[in-house]
C-alpha cells in the first residue's frame, strides 16, 4: 500500500525480513484455514476409512456425499434449521425496527431529556442484574419454551443502537427541515430519508444481528425445553459436544450408530457454517465498517 | 455532551426544538408537538425497562430466600447470607483464581496477537497477498461457538489430529479436555485462532491513518524499516493500543462463560470453572436461585467497578473515554 517505501526494503536485512514475513503469514493463514478444510475433507470421506485414519487429511478418503444425505434426512437437523430461520426472520424485523426507532428518536437534538435517556440505555451495557433474574423475567412473561424467548429478549442491542444513532446524527439537519416543511412526520423522515441515506450502516446492523441470531445457543438452552423448538446451534451442541449422536442416527442399528454419528458431525458442521462463510466475503466491507464504527464509539 | 451554543441556536429552527423554553409543562407539550418521536421511543424504553432494569430489581433475590412460588416480594429476607456463604465456600478461591488467570493469560497472549499480525501485514506491499491473508484470517470469527467447541473437542480427543501430531513426536496420547492442565492453553489458543484476524481490523485502520510524511522524514534521516516501525509506526498507533488495552482490563472478570460451559466437564472444573459458569451451574442447574443471583450480582458489581476505573484511567492517560 505504501508505494513510497519501496526503496527501504532493498537492504539484505530487509529482504530476509520480507522472506520471513511472507512465509510466516502464509503459514499462519494455512493454520487458520486447515481445521475447516480438515472438517470438510472428513465430511466427504467414507466413515470406515476416516475412523481408521490418523494424522493430517490431504484429501477426502474415498469421496462421497453420503454424510450430507444423512444430514438432510435427519428430522432434528431440519427442524433446527427451520427454527433458526423463524428466529432469524422474526428477530431481524423486530431488531431493525426497534433499533431504528430508538436510534432515530435519540438522534434528534431537540428531544427532551435526550441526555438522560441515553444514559438510561448506555448504563445497561455496563451493569446488569445477572443471569438468574433475567431468566425469571423471561419466564414470568410466559416466553419460556416458545421461540419468542429467542426473539423478544434479544430485540435491541444497546451497542448497535448507539452505532445507528451516530449514523443518523451525521445526516444534515437541513434535509429533515425541508421534509418537515413539506409536511412529513417523523415516521416518513425516518423511513424515507434517514434509512435510505444510512444504508451501509443498516447493512452492518442487519449482519451483526443476523450473525448473532444464527450463532446463538445459550438462550435456547436456558429458555427452551421442547426439543422440537431447538434452533440449529442447540441441535449441533447435542451432536458435537454431548455425545448424543446416537439419538440423531435414526433408523441405524448397533455398530453403525457410532459411525453414522461420526459422519454426521462433520457434515453438520459444514452445513451449519457454510451459509455464513458463503455470504461474508461479499459483505465483509460492511462488517469491517461496523467494526470500525464500533471501535470509534468504544 | 455539552451543547455548543451555536448548535442550540441552529436547532431552534426545527419545530420540536422549541421545548427549551416550555418550562414546567414542557414534556406534555413536547409530546403533543412530536407525538411520533414518543411513539417510537415507547417500545424501546419499555424493552430496556423490562429486560434490563426489571432484572436489576429482580437481583434483590440475592438477599432473600427466593422461591418462585412466593415471588420476589413475598420471599423472606436473609440479608448477606448468600454472599457470606459464597465468600466462605470451598469454591470461592478456585473460581476467582480461574477467572483471573484466564483473563490475565488472555491479556498476555491473546491481546498482542492481532497487533503483531497487523504490524506484519503492514510490512507487506503486495496488496493482493495482504488482502487474501486478511480475508482468510478473520473467517473463523463468524463461526459459531458451538461449532468451534465441537472442532476443539474433536481435535483434542486422544485419537484426534493434535494427538496424531504429538504422538508422531513421541508424546503420549491424552484426551486433552479431560486433563485440567491443558484447559487454559486450549481456551486461549482457540480464542486466538478465532479472533486474531478480526482484531487486526482496528489496528490496520489506525496504521492507515499515520501520516506518510513521517515515514519520508524518517527515511531521510536514514532510518531502517525496523527503526521506522519503532519510531513512527508504533507511536502512531499507541493511542489505539492503549484504548483497547484499557477496555480489555475492564472486562477482566468477564471471561466468556458460554465457551467454558460448552467445553468443560466435572473432571476439569479445578482449572475451567469461572464465575459465569458457576452462576449458571448453581442457579439454573442446581436451582439454588438466590445463591446464583448473589454470585452473579457480585460479578456485575466488580465488572462495573472495573469499567468505571478503566474509563477513568483512559480519560487520564488518553483523553478518551466511553462517556
Amino acid at each position: 500500500m505504501r508505494r513510497g517505501r519501496e526503496g527501504a526494503g532493498a537492504s539484505t536485512l530487509g529482504k530476509i525480513f520480507d522472506v520471513f514475513n511472507y512465509t510466516f503469514l502464509t503459514v499462519l493463514t494455512i493454520c487458520t484455514l486447515y481445521p475447516l478444510v480438515y472438517v470438510l475433507f472428513a465430511s466427504l470421506s467414507e466413515p470406515t476409512l476416516y475412523m481408521q485414519h490418523s494424522g493430517i487429511l490431504w484429501k477426502p478418503l474415498h469421496f462421497n456425499l453420503n454424510a450430507y444425505r444423512l444430514v438432510f434426512e435427519n428430522p432434528m437437523i431440519i427442524r433446527g434449521y427451520i427454527n433458526t430461520f423463524i428466529v432469524l426472520a422474526g428477530g431481524l424485523v423486530l431488531n431493525m425496527i426497534l433499533t431504528a426507532f430508538g436510534a432515530y428518536a435519540l438522534s434528534r437534538k431537540g428531544l427532551r431529556y435526550r441526555k438522560q435517556l441515553m444514559l438510561f440505555i448506555v448504563f445497561t451495557m455496563f451493569f446488569n442484574g445477572g443471569l438468574i433474574p433475567l431468566y425469571f423475567t423471561v419466564k414470568g412473561l410466559g416466553l419460556t419454551n416458545t421461540l419468542w424467548s429467542l426473539i423478544i429478549p434479544q430485540a435491541i442491542s444497546a451497542f448497535n443502537l448507539i452505532i445507528m444513532r451516530t449514523a443518523f446524527e451525521a445526516v444534515p439537519d437541513s434535509l429533515e427541515e425541508s421534509a418537515k416543511i413539506d409536511g412529513a412526520n417523523e415516521f416518513v423522515i425516518l423511513f424515507r430519508i434517514m434509512i435510505p441515506l444510512c444504508m451501509p450502516v443498516m447493512a452492518v446492523m442487519l449482519l451483526y444481528y443476523g450473525v448473532s441470531h444464527w450463532n446463538s445457543w445459550f438462550s435456547a438452552m436456558i429458555y427452551v425445553q421442547d426439543r422440537s423448538l431447538y434452533p440449529l446451534q442447540l441441535v449441533l451442541r447435542e451432536l458435537l459436544l454431548l455425545n448424543d449422536a446416537s439419538s440423531m442416527a435414526t433408523g441405524a442399528t448397533g455398530g453403525d450408530v457410532a459411525m453414522i454419528g461420526e459422519t454426521l458431525k462433520h457434515a453438520t458442521i459444514i452445513v451449519a457454517t457454510v451459509p455464513i462463510l458463503f455470504v461474508y466475503p461479499f459483505l465483509q466491507k460492511y462488517f469491517v465498517k461496523g467494526a470500525m464504527i464500533g471501535a470509534i464509539k468504544g | 455532551m455539552a451543547k455548543h451554543p451555536s448548535q442550540v441556536e441552529h436547532s431552534t429552527r426545527l419545530p420540536y426544538a422549541r421545548t427549551k423554553t416550555l418550562g414546567r409543562w414542557g414534556l406534555p407539550k413536547d409530546i403533543r408537538k412530536n407525538p411520533w418521536l414518543y411513539i417510537m421511543l415507547t417500545p424501546v424504553l419499555l424493552y430496556f425497562t423490562v429486560f434490563n432494569y426489571y432484572p436489576m430489581y429482580g437481583a434483590l433475590i440475592a438477599f432473600k430466600d427466593f422461591s418462585p412460588r412466593l415471588g420476589i416480594m413475598g420471599s423472606p429476607w436473609v440479608g448477606w447470607e448468600h454472599f457470606e456463604s459464597f465468600f466462605q465456600g470451598i469454591y470461592f478461591w478456585r473460581i476467582i483464581k480461574n477467572t483471573l488467570l484466564i483473563s490475565i493469560y488472555e491479556l498476555i497472549f491473546a491481546f498482542p496477537a492481532p497487533l503483531i499480525l497487523a504490524l506484519l501485514l503492514n510490512e507487506v506491499r503486495k496488496t493482493l497477498f495482504k488482502r487474501t491473508v486478511q480475508t482468510l484470517t478473520y473467517m473463523p470469527h463468524f463461526i459459531s461457538l458451538v461449532v468451534v467447541c465441537g472442532i476443539i473437542k474433536e481435535f483434542t480427543m486422544s485419537d484426534g489430529i493434535i494427538n496424531d501430531l504429538f504422538s508422531f513426536f513421541g508424546w503420549e496420547r491424552v484426551s486433552m479436555l479431560l486433563e485440567s492442565e491443558y484447559f487454559r492453553t486450549i481456551f486461549i489458543s482457540s480464542g486466538i485462532w478465532q479472533n486474531i484476524g478480526w482484531g487486526t481490523i482496528i489496528y490496520l485502520a489506525a496504521l492507515a491513518g499515520i501520516d506518510q510524511e513521517q515515514y519520508e522524514a524518517a527515511r531521510m534521516d536514514g532510518a531502517s524499516r525496523w527503526k521506522q516501525m519503532l519510531h513512527v509506526t508504533l507511536p502512531g498507533i499507541l493511542p489505539t493500543i492503549i484504548i483497547l488495552f484499557i477496555l480489555e482490563m475492564g472486562r477482566i472478570m468477564n471471561v466468556g462463560g458460554e465457551k467454558i460451559i460448552l467445553l468443560y466437564n466435572p473432571s476439569i472444573y479445578d482449572t475451567a470453572d469461572v464465575i459465569s459458569s458457576y452462576v449458571y451451574r448453581m442457579g439454573l442447574q442446581e436451582f439454588d436461585y438466590s445463591f446464583g443471583s448473589a454470585v452473579g450480582l457480585f460479578n456485575s458489581a466488580i465488572n462495573f467497578t472495573l469499567v468505571i476505573c478503566s474509563n477513568w484511567l483512559s480519560r487520564k492517560m488518553n483523553n478518551t473515554s466511553l462517556w
